[in-house]
């Protein structure tokens, strides 16, 4: 069973996003922030997050950069989840080392498509 | 030493530095060329051969007089971050390439004075150089033990020298026609000098004071039996304090002024910042330099008592005297650099100054305007290279006709107190608007005139042996008029004195002409971009007034002549960029004409620029008043555009937060409906569950608009406030009513504490929203287990301050400020977001700034956040 962790601060997001990945069969967890995110990251390390950006505290960018660091933790598949869209935001964040940049708000069917087609890809 | 070998090592000293500045040249972009360290050095070719030998000659006659010449420097450099950075900026900014430039640009592009400052620093310098060419000479001939100077010229070391440094200076000088460009071969080299000097300079400091002494100490001791001691080592009163003081502030002016100092520290200039390196590497490097000079004097004067010898020469005849030839080489070739240093530059700021401000301007106009770009480079090159050329040779046979018997140091102050005549005209255009071009030039001639009078005149005449009465009895027997004791002043000596007169003089009738008379137009703009430079630095081109007819063919043509055709073409495109100009356009703009005069002042010079550019427009007169307008809208456009900007971008990002803001609650609604109807196996209480949060969601979202709208409403005042007298005890209680089951709910304690009545004008509508805006918040906020939210409002002098406080855990400091911006989100939240825009605060700032009263957040003891908001009373 896949792990997934998704990381947004959005509770009824999180709601929908769980129910989804239950659904597909994906072992789910989740953090409410970036550093719950870190800690959840550290203990079970999951093969695919969804990770939101604006959050409060630790934010998305800090987290990406937190795994991008670790030797361990660098292979771990990130997509950002987002409603910050402009080109420039998806620039950096790709730039930054994320897998994907999805926009907020999302199609579920595409959301689930890509992350299986990133677990996928080798 | 024979002198075979010691011209060798001449030659091959020369071929190092010539190989330097070549090699500098080609790499003129490396790191070694481009550094505050090379800046730094180049700026102490100030150090010429006057100060290795002759400073210990004033020191060994005259005690601590020497140190003037370098206290000044050092008491002034560590303004030069504000005034030099200003003196830099203008320059770069208008493309000036010399002394005369920048004060004749100051003055309107006027021609005569760009003349003028040329003709005086000519015959300052001339002088100034011929006496290196003679410290060259004269050293030559004590180390090589030649007695006698050569009678033929073809015999003279010296000359040769002088031709080649001659050839020095006009190769590397004349690489580029644009004379405000950076030399960086010159300069890179003269860097290397400045470290030669030093260094050669503190090794026969260190080998007088320690090897043939046993210290400073027994230096002193020895020198201070030796007659007149005393005497030279104080400064004798009132008297000698007020030279000491005269001196230091002709230093002061020098180290600005001398065209040498112009070209290194404002031509050659790279960057602003190395400036602070300068200000106290530069000093530094003077107080180094002159740490040994008392000792070596006192030595000499020790060794050499009761010997007829020259106290110029102490340092090169110490070690020679011990028969150390080998150190006197070192002293002969740190003097050498020095000297060598000094003629280069000189001559090259010189030779610019005389063909961009006298020779081009008067001479050759008509011609360049007539000719090819190819031809006319050239010409300007050539031109520049034969006034090197000429400045060398004159120098020298300036050299040997006269007998400069005289110390180094009278003739270099000489030069001094000529160049201190231009202070008026170039400080005075810096910083006082009103001063005109006719005071400069009364000004300067009447400065110039005094210190011919009073220094010149009975210098010469005393130099030269030549009997008269007039030195001791003033001109026609008229005391009163006494050379050296004007009008019976008598505290000074010779060339404190003619500073002094020379001086007052000068700035005397520069006030008196620059007041009594306007300037024209043109040079007021001017004078407007020179004083207040920091003000129009960044409106550039649109800082200069100018209205009449011209065309851009026809500016386009001059320029061509002297940049060739693809430079023209190239720096136009750059000028249309910048201004966002079509191409087709064929009416010349006033930034236009001062674009193309600037572009042509580094090669010609400002006055000639002007000209040429006037030749084919058609300008028409404007009055002062309207210069000052014109500056004034433009200034005041340049500002509004900046305000723009800036509210644009602001707009910016709270349009992108908006959406965000939007977006979000949006995303969830999309992603739960699509689950809805998706999935057909979902059970009963997911769905409801589900159905449930999407109309949260929903009514977030309207909420959110409606908020934002609000806000958007109140911030531009499109909603009219409906002001009526309300009585603020009965707002308070009504705001608190919905919140009664809710505190039941939560267990919250509401505390009404001293609530004063008094009836004050506002829209009740909208302060209850901002009084249940804060009651939400300390609901949000107040402590899980007891929580308590205290209500109050006093009266204070005019107003009535209404506080909300909980006694939850506060806000963090640097927040208090920040939780008024709209969509701002505390960090102390609990984990699971509130519900709530963002905007409850923004919003209520915006309605009680709208009623002219305050808001603020403050956190309360021991623990809990306190917001307080103020409405003031009406007391009509």
């Amino acid at each position: 069973m896949k792990k997934i962790l998704i990381v947004d601060d959005e509770p009824n997001i999180v709601m929908s996003l769980e129910y989804i990945f239950k659904k597909e069969n994906f072992q789910v967890y989740i953090a409410r922030d970036g550093e719950e995110a870190i800690e959840i990251v550290e203990n079970t390390i999951p093969d695919i997050i969804l990770l939101d950006i604006m959050m409060p505290n630790v934010d998305g960018y800090q987290v990406l950069n937190y795994l991008k660091n670790s030797e361990t933790l660098k292979k771990i598949k990130v997509i950002f989840l987002s409603a910050k869209n402009k080109a420039s935001d998806i620039e950096l964040g790709l730039q930054l080392g994320a897998d994907k940049y999805i926009s907020k708000p999302f199609a579920v069917k595409n959301l689930v498509k890509e992350v299986k087609e990133l677990l996928n890809k080798k | 030493m024979s002198s075979f070998l010691v011209i060798s090592i001449i030659l091959v000293y020369l071929a190092v530095i010539f190989y330097v500045a070549y090699w500098a040249e080609k790499n003129s972009k490396s790191r070694w060329v481009n550094n505050p360290y090379i800046y730094t050095l180049s700026l102490a070719v100030y150090c010429t051969a006057w100060t290795y030998y002759g400073s210990v000659g004033l020191a060994a006659t005259s005690g601590l007089k020497f140190l003037t010449i370098y206290l000044g420097p050092i008491i002034i450099i560590p303004t030069w971050v504000i005034l030099m950075r200003k003196i830099i900026r203008i320059s770069k900014g208008n493309k000036i390439s010399t002394l005369a430039d920048f004060i004749s640009l100051r003055y309107g592009n006027d021609r005569f004075l760009g003349a003028l400052v040329t003709l005086v620093c000519v015959l300052a310098i001339v002088p100034y150089i011929s006496l290196q060419l003679k410290a060259i000479s004269e050293t030559f001939n004590v180390i090589t033990k030649h007695h006698i100077s050569a009678i033929s010229i073809l015999d003279d070391t010296t000359f040769y020298i002088a031709i080649l440094l001659a050839i020095f200076a006009a190769f590397f000088g004349t690489q580029h026609t644009d004379a405000s460009e950076r030399h960086k071969g010159i300069i890179t080299a003269i860097a290397l000098e400045s470290v030669i000097k030093l260094v050669f300079f503190l090794v026969i400091g260190i080998y007088v004071t320690f090897y043939l002494f046993n210290g400073p100490a027994d230096i002193y001791n020895k020198a201070s039996v030796l007659p007149n001691f005393e005497a030279q080592q104080t400064i004798d009163g009132l008297n000698g304090g007020l030279n000491w003081f005269l001196l230091s502030l002709l230093s002061m002016v020098a180290i600005v002024l001398l065209p040498r100092q112009f070209q290194v520290t404002v031509i050659e200039n790279e960057r602003e910042k190395y400036l602070k390196k300068v200000i106290w590497l530069f000093p530094l490097y003077l107080l180094l330099f002159n740490v040994f000079v008392i000792f070596i004097a006192w030595a000499g004067n020790v060794v050499f008592q009761n010997q007829q010898v020259d106290a110029d020469l102490f340092t090169l005849l110490l070690p020679l005297n011990n028969n150390n030839e080998f150190l006197a080489l070192l002293v002969f070739l740190g003097g050498f650099s020095a000297a060598i240093s000094m003629v280069v530059i000189s001559s090259l700021a010189l030779a610019t100054m005389l063909s961009n401000n006298l020779i081009i301007p008067y001479g050759f106009l008509k011609r360049f305007s007539k000719s090819e770009s190819a031809e006319n480079t050239e010409s300007i090159k050539n031109i520049r290279r034969i006034s090197i050329f000429t400045l060398i040779i004159i120098a020298y046979f300036f050299y040997k006709s006269f007998t400069l018997d005289r110390s180094l140091v009278s003739i270099g102050l000489i030069s001094f107190v000529l160049i201190a005549q231009l202070a008026p005209a170039f400080f005075g255009g810096l910083l006082w608007r009103r001063g005109s071009s006719k005071g400069a030039k009364y000004g300067i001639f009447a400065g110039f005139i005094i210190t011919v009078y009073t220094l010149l005149f009975p210098f010469a005449i005393d130099s030269q042996l030549i009997a008269s009465s007039f030195v001791n009895e003033g001109l026609f027997g008229i005391h009163i008029l006494k050379p050296y004791e004007l009008f019976g002043l008598q505290i000074f000596e010779p060339v404190t004195h003619a500073f002094f007169w020379s001086l007052i003089f000068n700035v005397f009738i520069y006030s008196l002409v620059s007041v009594s008379k306007l300037g024209s137009y043109r040079e007021r703009n001017f004078a407007e971009m020179f004083v207040d430079s920091t003000k129009y630095a960044a409106l550039q081109e649109g800082a200069y007034v100018w209205k009449g007819e011209a065309y851009v063919r026809d500016i386009k043509n001059v320029l061509t002549r002297f940049l060739g055709e693809s430079r023209t073409e190239r720096a136009l495109n750059l000028f249309y960029m910048k201004y966002d100009i079509d191409k087709k356009i064929q009416v010349a703009d006033a930034r236009l004409v001062n674009f193309s005069e600037k572009l042509l002042t580094g090669s010609i010079g400002s006055a000639s620029a002007r000209i040429l550019i006037a030749s084919v427009v058609k300008e028409e007169e404007i009055s002062l008043t309207e210069v000052l307008n014109i500056l004034d809208e433009t200034q005041k456009a340049k500002e509004s555009n900046k305000e723009l900007k800036e509210r644009d971008k602001q707009k910016d990002e709270f349009l992108d937060t908006v959406a965000h803001e939007l977006k979000t609650p949006i995303t969830s609604i999309r992603a739960l409906s699509e689950i809805l109807l998706a999935d057909d196996e979902i059970d009963n209480d997911t769905k409801k569950k589900f159905l449930t949060s999407i109309v949260s969601e929903s009514e977030r979202v309207s909420r959110l608009i409606t908020n934002i709208l609000d806000l958007e409403k109140l911030a531009t005042g499109k909603e009219k406030l409906d002001l009526n007298e309300h009585s603020i005890k009965n707002t308070i209680l009504k705001s608190i009513d919905p919140f009664r089951q809710l505190a039941v709910n939560k267990g919250i304690k509401i505390n009404l504490i001293e609530i004063d009545d008094a009836v004050v004008v506002y829209d009740e509508d909208r302060i209850q929203q901002v009084i249940v805006n804060l009651l939400s918040n300390a609901f949000k906020f107040s402590n899980e287990i007891n929580g308590e939210v205290k209500i109050s409002a006093h009266i204070n002098q005019n107003k009535v301050e209404i506080t909300v406080e909980d006694n939850g855990k506060g806000i963090a400091q640097d927040e208090l400020i920040s939780i008024f911006n709209k969509f701002y989100q505390s960090k102390n939240q609990t984990l699971i977001k509130p519900i709530g825009s963002g905007l409850g605060l923004a919003i209520s700032k915006q309605i009680i700034e709208s009623h002219n009263g305050k808001i603020w957040a403050e956190n309360s003891l021991p623990q809990g956040a306190r917001l307080t908001f103020t409405l003031p009373l009406n007391r009509n």
